[in-house]
């Protein structure tokens, strides 16, 4: 399935650019091993295209850079990339007649140190059926069910809905499981004070601001971030105390706020595995409860529940962020 | 290298008697870029202020702190202060020692060590701080008053009197508004015609008043002193120069089937006509809908009796640009449909009308020529029922949940009126208050009571109800605690009324907050009854609450008043405290835009060099500092941090919090 | 012996007030002698709204043991929408504050009108005597910060 799925794509890109209608395809390209996998440009030469279980990043922050150059694009996106694509439509960070947009299947996406962890190690290759991982190693083949090994962003997925596209080549129906997306934040919000700081307080000590969730993010596009400007009085940069990433992650959060579409990459990315997505699914779980159900990236709309108001809103002392 | 002088006062004993003034004196003194402090007596007085400005050139000093009384008592004095001595207003900070500081502590201790902290974060505000210049911007000598109602008129004659140019701008195709409807008006009961048609003439001869008569608001840019606004002038069909409103057409014309709008539909007029005998403009008008010849192409029979040749089918809708320095929103009101209320029966029986309708039956001017008929079979109604609070205090939600403050005294009037005409009429009031306070207002219900033996019935009614051709009225007296009900010739409901729908669209074009009931939002409920949020636009009449005809005309001479003081600047100066945005951070992303409350936001495609001689085109944001009002809601929405504002900067607040928690 | 030599920890509040309707409610306490903790400081802003989440976090890290924004009543904004943003970021702000387990209680938004200077004063008191119930801020504490 993966492989008709992979050369559906390899087939209408090279189709697109054949006929002039694209200049470049923007998708995945496979390095040494099956799941070392990487955004690329492909143009005249399609060796290493791929397209797999291990296939996560998110390829629409790419196209704010890519669509400010000559021509076309065609871009691959799954359907939670199309969320935050629209999102940066809304924000005019996307020039959408430079992109052509082929949404395609995804069956959630795997995380390579959850098979690490389960004591698998020196990989030689991975086979990818519907279900499984057939691994061979040097120590033999093994075999994982994927669902065991989903990415952290994967194993609450929050639709399978493709909300914008040109085209899409979906060959098997795509399943959510949205009813799990905020039972973490449940668990953390049912924590005494003292019990989330303790959380908080070990998971954000790992951080060393490498800028890793920043620079994936999606709603992150700055071209002058505020950690880097000098003007902000944060621009801060080494750990020298546990503040500094308490700061660093709050505001990160706030500033996307009502922009974060969920699409767990920070979380991802995060070289420390800090669950950097529980902070933003917090604050959308509040919104929501609060303010009415919103899903940025829905819909193309400048306006979201950060920058819009009710006059009957409730008040801002009676939000909280759990148990006392 | 900054040179910061610091002044404490002692405000006599206000601020001496619990801080330690020669102690904040000698603290200060520590601070960075402090060269100069002195405590003084009264700095605020001539001789304080001399003390300031003489320390300023003679220390020359490159900003001030005074710490004194708040910023909101004398920030302006000092400001002025130091633009006397040559140094830029915006170089002067106050630290509040008295209401936030001295009258607030005993403790001299406590208090002297305070001031001392808000000493310091105002100097360490001050360093941040920037020379601002107020921007200045011309004034366009010309004012819009949009509506053309009793406060419309008003506004205008009392702006052109002053010698400045108005225009009003009406929907209908006359001035004159709801006024024009009425019969007589409370309290005096004089006829509204009477007095309402002078001020409506006076309106039409005065040259500088322009009047849009069957126009409408388009579209609003600009800002305060310099409105740049469309104006949609609808096809009347007739030339307005030409017309003489002799009336030669209306009789003429064969499509009669027309609703009278004036006469609250309760009567027919032709395609073409004039809405009332003394409009203004006195000029016929083709309702497009009702016209054969606009309609079928056959027809044409006014074009052929019109003597002065006006009738144009072939007019079309005209976008009229005018400037204006200030404009004055009376978009006035109307009654509530009534789709909520069958159980006053008000859709099944054409004996139940409402207060309006009957201002109109009882008209000389009027369907029955005056004479009290009722719709139903055109005979004197012998008992009259009038049902207060219709739709009005309504909480349930079918009506307004706000008191339309108008309706107590005109069902007094018509009562009274009733009574005096057809001594031989029974009218009965259903009320749950009487409110009439207003001068000579209670005495004029009492009359009703009183003099004219008006049955006055606390209580509500349930419903109205046809029976036998009587209109069976059925509710309680609750000071009797009994259900009553009364067989009624005409029932009268004294309907709510709520804002002409019209002020939507108006309040969205102007970028005016509209509250719940749809009424415009002013500026300060107390002090700022007629200004608006956005600067150079003011209210009159029932677009801001409900309201009578007195109270209407004071409030439309307030908004002339203020509307006058503007025009008669040549320069508006401007607050320099404004947004700004750092285009070489900003993204372009919108947000801004989406909580800016006044529209001074904009986007533009600009051309930035990025190095390597080459340049890429952003979009970036751009505010207008004349209509920023500088709220800095833009500068915690922007996610790159592009946004700051001139005064209550993200560098100068960050400092104050920084010089507050230093222990 | 250890609780002599330790000085008496004196909490510090730093209060955001909007310029016309806090900030002069504070100016009514002051004119009115009603009187609320020396250690509460105000910092006037020209809208509630102006206030960014950074400067509450600066405050924090600086030393003060809480933080109140002070702002007109929903729906009396100068800026007429003002407070109205305020409402939903510091809703926001604060709740993630708390899921960071940071004390609800030192975070805190008040309306008070221009003509509350009594209400000024009660809300500033009752929120001195939170804080110092709740002691010192040593979760979102910045020890470069406190050490000088």
């Amino acid at each position: 399935m993966q492989e008709k799925l992979e050369s559906l794509m390899q087939e209408l890109a090279l189709k697109k650019i054949a006929s002039g209608e694209v200049d470049r395809v923007l998708a995945w390209k496979k390095g040494e091993s099956y799941f070392d996998v990487s955004p690329a440009i492909f143009k005249e030469s399609f060796d290493g295209f791929t397209y797999n279980a291990f296939c996560g990043a998110n390829l629409s922050k790419f196209l704010v850079e890519e669509t400010k150059k000559e021509g076309k694009v065609l871009v691959f996106l799954k359907p939670c990339d199309t969320y935050s694509f629209n999102q940066l439509l809304s924000e005019h960070r996307i020039n959408r007649e430079k992109v052509y947009v082929v949404g395609i299947e995804c069956q959630g996406k795997l995380d390579i140190n959850k098979v690490y962890a389960k004591g698998i190690d020196g990989i030689l290759d991975i086979e990818e059926t519907d279900s499984e991982l057939k691994i061979k190693t040097i120590y033999g083949d093994k075999t994982v069910k994927k669902d065991e090994v989903f990415s952290v962003k994967c194993e609450t997925c929050k639709s399978k809905k493709l909300v914008v596209f040109d085209e899409k080549i979906v060959l098997n129906e795509m399943k959510d499981n949205k009813e799990k997306r905020f039972d973490i934040v449940e668990k953390l919000e049912s924590m005494t004070e003292e019990e989330r700081f303790a959380f908080w307080q070990a998971e954000l000590s790992k951080c060393i601001r490498c800028n890793a969730c920043r620079n994936v993010c999606p709603a992150c596009t700055c071209t002058n971030c505020v950690f880097d400007n000098n003007k902000s009085g944060i621009a801060g940069k080494a750990n020298a105390d546990s503040f500094e990433e308490k700061l660093y992650h709050i505001i990160r959060a706030f500033h996307v706020a009502g922009r974060c579409t969920d699409c767990g990459e920070c979380s991802r990315v995060c070289p420390q595995g800090i669950p950097l997505h529980l902070i933003n699914r917090k604050i959308i779980k509040d919104m929501n409860t609060n303010y009415g159900e919103y899903q940025a990236g829905e819909t193309v709309t400048p306006l979201n529940p950060i920058v819009d108001f009710k006059k009957d809103d409730v008040e801002a002392n009676t939000v909280v962020g759990g148990k006392k | 290298m900054q040179r910061i002088g610091v002044f404490i006062c002692h405000c006599g004993t206000n601020i001496a008697a619990t801080v330690d003034v020669e102690r904040v004196t000698e603290a200060v003194k520590k601070e960075p870029y402090v060269v100069f402090a002195q405590n003084y007596q009264y700095m605020c007085s001539e001789n304080g202020q001399q003390l300031i400005k003489t320390a300023i050139r003679e220390n020359k000093l490159t900003g001030v702190v005074v710490c004194s009384c708040s910023p909101r008592m004398h920030e302006a004095t000092f400001r002025k202060t130091a633009e006397e001595a040559g140094l830029n207003p915006y170089l002067v900070e106050i630290a509040n020692i008295r209401e936030q500081c001295s009258w607030i502590h005993k403790d001299i201790e406590e208090a002297t060590e305070k001031a001392i902290v808000l000493a310091r974060t105002a100097i360490a505000k001050l360093t941040l701080n920037k020379p601002l210049i107020a921007g200045e911007t011309g004034v366009t000598k010309r004012a819009l008053i949009i509506g053309g109602g009793i406060a419309g008129i008003q506004a205008a004659l009392d702006i052109a009197d002053a010698g400045y140019e108005v225009d009003i701008v009406e929907k209908r195709p006359t001035i004159g508004g709801r006024m024009a409807q009425l019969d007589k008006t409370f309290p005096t009961l004089d006829c509204a015609a009477c007095i309402l048609t002078p001020k409506m003439v006076d309106c039409a001869q005065n040259e500088k008043i322009n009047m849009f008569t069957y126009s409408e608001i388009e579209e609003v840019k600009g800002f305060v002193g310099n409105f740049k606004v469309k104006i949609r002038k609808k096809a009347r069909y007739v030339d307005e120069k030409k017309c003489t409103g002799c009336g030669v057409c209306m009789a003429n014309c064969p499509s009669k089937k027309g609703l009278n709008e004036f006469n609250m539909d309760l009567n027919n007029r032709p395609a073409i006509y004039i809405p009332f005998a003394q409009a203004i403009p006195n000029v016929a008008v083709i309702d497009p809908e009702q016209c054969l010849k606009l309609k079928t192409g056959k027809c044409g029979l006014c074009q052929m009796k019109c003597g002065a040749g006006a009738i144009d089918y072939t007019q079309k809708d005209e976008i009229v640009e005018r400037e204006y320095g200030a404009i004055v929103v009376a978009t006035g009101f109307r009654p509530i449909k009534l789709d909520n209320f069958n159980e006053y029966g008000y859709a099944d029986n054409k004996d139940v009308i409402t207060s309006l309708e009957l201002e109109r039956l009882m008209n000389a001017a009027g369907p029955t020529k005056g004479t009290l008929l009722r719709p139903s079979d055109l005979t004197h109604p012998k008992v009259i029922t009038f049902i207060q609070c219709v739709g009005s205090r309504d909480v349930s939600g079918c009506g307004k949940p706000y008191c339309s403050k108008i309706c107590c005294m005109y069902t007094a009037k018509h009562a009274m009126l009733i009574r005096e005409k057809y001594p031989d009429t029974e009218v009965h009031v259903f009320y749950i208050d009487v409110r009439t306070p207003g001068k000579n207002y209670d005495e004029f219900y009492r009359r009703a009571v009183e003099q004219y033996n008006v049955d006055y019935i606390k209580g509500m009614v349930g419903k109205v109800y046809n029976e036998n051709g009587k209109l069976m009225v059925q509710g309680s007296n609750l000071l009797d605690n009994e259900q009553i009900t009364i067989p009624s010739d005409l029932v009268v409901l004294a309907t709510a009324i709520e804002p002409d729908p019209s002020v939507r669209d108006i309040a969205t074009k102007l970028t005016i907050s509209i509250d719940t009931n749809n009424f415009l939002t002013e500026a300060h409920a107390k002090l700022k009854p007629v200004e608006c949020a956005t600067a150079g636009v003011f209210l009159a009449g029932v677009c801001q609450g409900p309201k009578d005809v007195p109270e209407t005309v004071s409030q439309a001479s307030a908004a002339a008043s203020k509307v006058i003081g503007l025009l008669a600047k040549d320069k508006l100066k401007g607050n320099p405290c404004v947004s700004h945005c750092d285009e070489n951070t900003c993204i372009g992303c919108s947000q801004c835009e989406q909580v800016c409350p006044y529209g001074a936001i904009t986007y533009e495609e600009k051309e930035f060099r990025i190095g390597g001689g080459k340049t890429e085109k952003r979009r970036v944001a751009c505010v207008n500092p004349a209509v920023c009002q500088g709220c800095g809601a833009c500068t915690v929405t922007c996610p790159s941090g592009a946004m700051d504002i001139h005064g209550f900067s993200f560098e100068q607040i960050n400092k104050e919090i920084e010089a507050i928690c230093k222990r | 012996m250890q609780e002599i030599e330790k000085k008496e920890h004196k909490p510090l509040i730093v209060a955001f007030c909007c310029n016309w309707c806090s900030y002069a409610g504070a100016d009514l306490a002051g004119s009115s002698r009603l009187s609320y903790p020396a250690n509460v400081k105000i910092i006037r802003v020209p809208c509630s709204c102006r206030v960014n989440p950074i400067f509450i976090l600066k405050a924090f890290q600086r030393g003060a043991d809480g933080v109140i924004l002070c702002g007109c009543h929903p729906g009396d904004c100068h800026y007429s929408t003002g407070n109205f943003h305020t409402r939903r970021r510091m809703g926001i702000l604060f709740s993630l504050l708390n899921y960071f387990g940071i004390e609800k209680e030192r975070t805190r938004i008040e309306w008070v009108s221009a003509a509350e200077g009594q209400k000024f004063s009660l809300v500033m008191n009752d929120f001195a005597k939170t804080i110092c119930s709740l002691g010192e801020n040593r979760r979102l504490e910045d020890l470069r910060c406190k050490k000088n």
